[in-house]
């Protein structure tokens, strides 16, 4: 947004506006099912509070317990290693999907259509099918390995592979979003910048380097961002395939929070938990803003 | 960007009438292999599971336990699904149409007045109300479950659908309100200033002018809620109880504890859980991924 269209936007006529009063209803219903309750998890935290009665002021007692508290480091650091796998693996695999898919051509529109469908099923019906097919005794990995010979692969049973199954599972879930995020920025970039290119004599190699990507910035901001803030809070999977498990070996702090407030009905040491993931998420939000320039929102057009 | 200039002044002298014969050869040429064969590689990873949660569900629970999910159903069988549908899936998929109607109808009546309150008011308060719902995007669900239980219970609304569906659409708003604050960008202030000279009220504007212009913003509004709503599985989880209230995805979920050595009966669960969602997707797939597509902006 520039400054002249701002002025231009004050001194236009004030009849036929709409005022404040307009965007009030949906400010107010906003306001109390989602800040209203950003407030109380603050105030939580500093509450004993099984689920029924009311809250107990306890002061800092559950956040004395939460420096102490080994399974929060560990959860910690889960959490940032499913992070920053899952961002690795995921970026590439979606630019790279998504910078095909965005060519016209009849093979690409087909095949994206099938890469589509992961979409439309619900992370609780993703994690029932991989649960289902890595089952070790009548999943893939039976099948598959009776052929290769080997036996009782379980995929989830042990703390490494537990982990890089989940990792796979978000990617195989959530990859098709992003691929269609990148297909949509690649089919904004300019012809005519590929075009110059060519006559330039740049390979298809350079112009995905020195075109394509830094076109894709605002795009991969945003991507990065949702896959952040996506893996921070990841859930559901986490419930349905191991539980957090084998173990706590995939404890990551969403799932702590979960078992805490709503298994061990340990509410208030759960809104302690569920604070320190509000930080973590906007913090993170912030950070790749930052690091990207995404808040100056400079033109990808500059110069044309 | 030289190089601009001289490609838009020097137009490249198209061959005349290419034959069917260059043309093709011309195709082939500029064919990415690499790219095709690392495509065919994902075709597997999203297929092969796709096709053992289609196959299997065809399959009786014995025939899945010796032969696999990968094995072609040799029997093909409909039982899996009668036996689906007698657990209650119908009322599960009721309440979850329910929740999803209700949301996207909160959605969209809240969020279109502020997108409009945003792009056209002058005063100062309606653009802290924007920078206000630009926060609200990095408040995670899942960090507020504990606070929304409790305001729900507060309400006395625990174990109803509008419990489920009133934090679901408030936290589809900041997402829906940013689409559609581009969207309304796009309309020209000539045309507002051609209406305020006629007299037009600011109501009937938003009504004649502003939706019927915004449609491609509401469109993936209404998708992206509804895709959010039917899929939504916390807020199910954690304010409702009863088998009456239940969604699909806890459904599913319960379902787990049912159906512990019955693959190809869980498998027949997931897939009709997504049906309506494949059904929109083959009759309007254009819409719906325009529609996702918008919520990564413009």
């Amino acid at each position: 947004m520039t400054k002249s269209t701002d002025q231009s936007r004050r001194t236009g006529p004030s009849v036929g506006r709409p005022g404040v009063a307009w965007a009030l209803p949906g400010v107010l219903y906003f306001a109390f099912f989602a800040v209203l309750p950003m407030i109380l998890v603050a105030y939580l935290s500093f509450t004993e509070w099984n689920g029924l009665g009311t809250p107990e002021f306890v002061g800092t007692d559950n956040w004395e317990r939460l420096f102490s508290d080994s399974l929060m480091g560990q959860s910690l650091w889960l959490a940032f290693l499913l992070t920053v796998l899952t961002w690795v693996v995921q970026t590439p695999l979606a630019l790279l999907i998504g910078v095909w898919s965005a060519g016209y051509q009849r093979n690409r529109a087909l095949l994206s259509a099938i890469f589509f469908l992961p979409l439309l099923l619900s992370s609780v019906a993703i994690s029932l099918l991989w649960r289902t097919l890595i089952d070790p005794n009548f999943g893939l990995p039976a099948q598959i390995g009776g052929w290769l010979g080997i036996d009782n692969i379980d995929l989830i049973g042990q703390s490494d592979t537990a982990l890089y199954t989940l990792v796979f599972v978000a990617t195989w879930q959530f990859v098709p979003l992003h691929s269609l995020l990148y297909q949509g920025g690649a089919r904004q970039i300019p012809q005519s910048l590929y075009d110059a290119a060519s006559i330039d004599g740049a390979g298809k190699l350079r112009q995905f380097f020195h075109i394509t990507l830094p076109q894709l910035r605002n795009t991969i901001t945003t991507s990065s961002i949702l896959m952040v803030v996506g893996a921070l809070t990841f859930f559901d999977t986490v419930l349905i395939m191991t539980q957090g498990g084998p173990g706590t070996d995939t404890t990551i702090t969403p799932y702590l929070m979960y078992q805490t407030g709503f298994k061990s009905y340990e509410m208030g040491y759960g809104s302690t938990i569920a604070f320190v993931l509000v930080i973590m998420a906007t913090a993170a939000s912030l950070v790749l803003v930052k690091m990207t320039g995404f808040g100056a929102m400079r033109s990808t057009r500059e110069g044309m | 960007m030289n190089s601009v200039a001289t490609a838009q002044t020097q137009k490249v002298p198209l061959p005349l009438r290419p034959s069917p014969w260059t043309r093709l050869s011309k195709r082939l040429r500029s064919a990415n292999y690499p790219a095709g064969v690392a495509s065919l590689f994902w075709l597997a990873v999203i297929g092969i599971p796709l096709y053992a949660l289609v196959a299997s569900t065809f399959r009786k629970t014995s025939d899945y336990l010796d032969q696999g999910p990968l094995s072609v159903p040799s029997n093909p069988t409909f039982e899996n699904y009668h036996k689906v549908v007698d657990m209650g899936f119908d009322t599960y998929f009721i309440n979850t149409v329910i929740v999803t109607v209700c949301t996207v109808a909160i959605v969209v009546l809240l969020s279109v007045p502020i997108g409009y309150a945003v792009v056209r008011s002058t005063t100062r308060s309606t653009q802290r109300v924007f920078q206000f719902f630009l926060l609200g995007l990095a408040i995670p669900a899942q960090a507020v479950v504990i606070p929304v239980f409790l305001i729900i219970t507060e309400l006395h609304m625990y174990d109803s659908l509008a419990a489920v569906i009133l934090p679901s659409a408030a936290f589809s708003m900041p997402v829906c309100v940013l689409i559609l604050t581009g969207t309304m960008r796009d309309i020209s202030e000539e045309l507002y200033e051609a209406m305020a000279l006629e007299g037009v009220s600011v109501a009937k504007m938003l009504w004649y002018l502003t939706i019927p212009l915004s449609r491609s913003g509401l469109s993936t509004v209404a998708i992206y809620t509804a895709i959010q709503a039917w899929n939504g599985f916390l807020f199910p989880l954690i304010l409702t109880q009863s088998r009456e209230q239940r969604v699909l995805t806890l459904g599913l979920y319960d379902f787990v504890g049912e159906f512990r050595v019955d693959a190809p009966g869980m498998l027949t669960a997931v897939l009709l859980s997504a049906v309506p969602l494949f059904v929109a997707y083959l009759f309007a797939r254009r819409a719906l991924v325009q529609g996702l597509m918008g919520v990564g902006g413009k």
